[in-house]
């Protein structure tokens, strides 16, 4: 138990310290972290926890080292990932506050952020082209057509990710108790 | 006194931003700027470049920032807590929930519905990342805008990535150093 504590600690203080561009890219690489490399959690309990993180208030990369921390320690587990998460912008904010004029008007760290976003983008499209593999082997007709729908909404509409959270949640709910009620009859 | 008040507004902050990242920005404006007057504009502009520049979600990088602004390292501490732990409350109890449930058919059925829509939006964080990788910060889709280098360095990524299965972070990393030496040579 403490030794999976100290690991939680820098394996989310590690991902936090080196996650440019949002909480998405926290959430993929906490994927490749916690299921492709530790296997303490499998992949469908991933897209439920990150589906938690989503749909909750708050910053989407503390949300989704909680739920992590939760699942594999309870809540000891909890407190020590979100100091873990927290801790890097805590201290790099700390130091960049300081020598900001600096800082952004250096073209060789202007030059390193940019490539990097062009990293962010190929870690991100490999994670997504894995999850969608995932998705279309269950062959799954209505799957796809949500698949489709929340970008769709997402991307060309710009909808508020609660209200595609809310509507996917709420069909859920009617597909499930149609199943139900069919199965009675 | 004004240890309370940050507490109390990056609590605020914490409690209502749903949908991550910028969904965060108005709520911040609204407390930190027209209700206590604690930065301007133009600081809150520096403050969002500053996100994104370093790692981190844009709330807590506020909460650092305005904190230490404020009250120095006390009201970072006091600002950041404030805007973690009405996510460590409610995300806590429903990571319960979901543990304790989940076998029932109803959580089933909507988690069921939940994940494809979970997996579009992550790619579309993916995609806006890329338009603007791409593209430059505006996002216009032109020919004349496209940064070939900028595509080079994803594609090659890209392979990395998902044929040598190398590191993600190793190769973020080296994505950067790949666009510095461009630039170094861009020089000469």
């Amino acid at each position: 138990m403490k030794k999976k504590l100290i690991k939680l600690f820098l394996s989310t203080f590690y991902l936090s310290a080196f996650t440019f561009g949002g909480g998405y890219v926290i959430v993929t690489l906490m994927k490749k972290k916690f299921v492709d490399e530790l296997h303490w959690i499998d992949e469908n309990e991933m897209l439920d926890l990150v589906a938690i993180a989503q749909s909750s208030p708050g910053a989407i990369a503390v949300n989704g080292s909680i739920v992590l921390g939760y699942k594999i320690c309870g809540i000891p587990g909890v407190i020590v990932s979100v100091i873990g998460t927290i801790l890097p912008p805590f201290i790099i904010i700390s130091i960049v506050s300081f020598f900001y004029d600096l800082f952004a008007a250096n073209p060789i760290i202007q030059a390193l952020l940019e490539g990097m976003q062009a990293g962010v983008g190929a870690v991100i499209v490999s994670v997504v082209f894995d999850m969608m593999q995932g998705m279309l082997a269950l062959k799954d007709p209505i799957s796809i057509v949500i698949m489709v729908a929340a970008f769709i909404a997402n991307y060309c509409f710009n909808m508020n990710v609660v209200y595609i959270v809310l509507l996917c949640a709420l069909y859920g709910v009617l597909r499930t108790i149609y199943k139900t009620r069919r199965k009675a009859v | 006194m004004i240890l309370f008040q940050l507490f109390l507004s990056f609590l605020q902050i914490g409690l209502f931003s749903f949908g991550g990242g910028y969904a965060a920005l108005p709520l911040i404006q609204s407390q930190v700027i027209e209700l206590h007057h604690w930065i301007n504009m133009t600081e809150f502009t520096d403050l969002i470049t500053i996100s994104q520049m370093t790692p981190g979600p844009i709330a807590v990088n506020s909460a650092t920032f305005i904190g230490l602004k404020m009250a120095g390292i006390p009201g970072a501490i006091v600002a950041t807590l404030g805007v973690v732990l009405p996510s460590c409350l409610i995300v806590t109890v429903l990571a319960y929930v979901y543990l304790r449930f989940r076998k029932m058919s109803l959580l089933q059925g909507v988690l069921e519905s939940l994940r494809p829509a979970v997996v579009a939006m992550i790619g579309t964080a993916g995609l806006s990342i890329l338009v603007t990788a791409f593209f430059g910060q505006e996002g216009i889709i032109a020919m004349q805008n496209l940064k070939i280098d900028m595509v080079i360095i994803f594609i090659v990524a890209l392979f990395l990535l998902m044929k040598m299965k190398q590191n993600p972070i190793l190769v973020m990393v080296l994505c950067g150093v790949a666009k510095v030496i461009i630039y170094g040579i861009s020089l000469i």
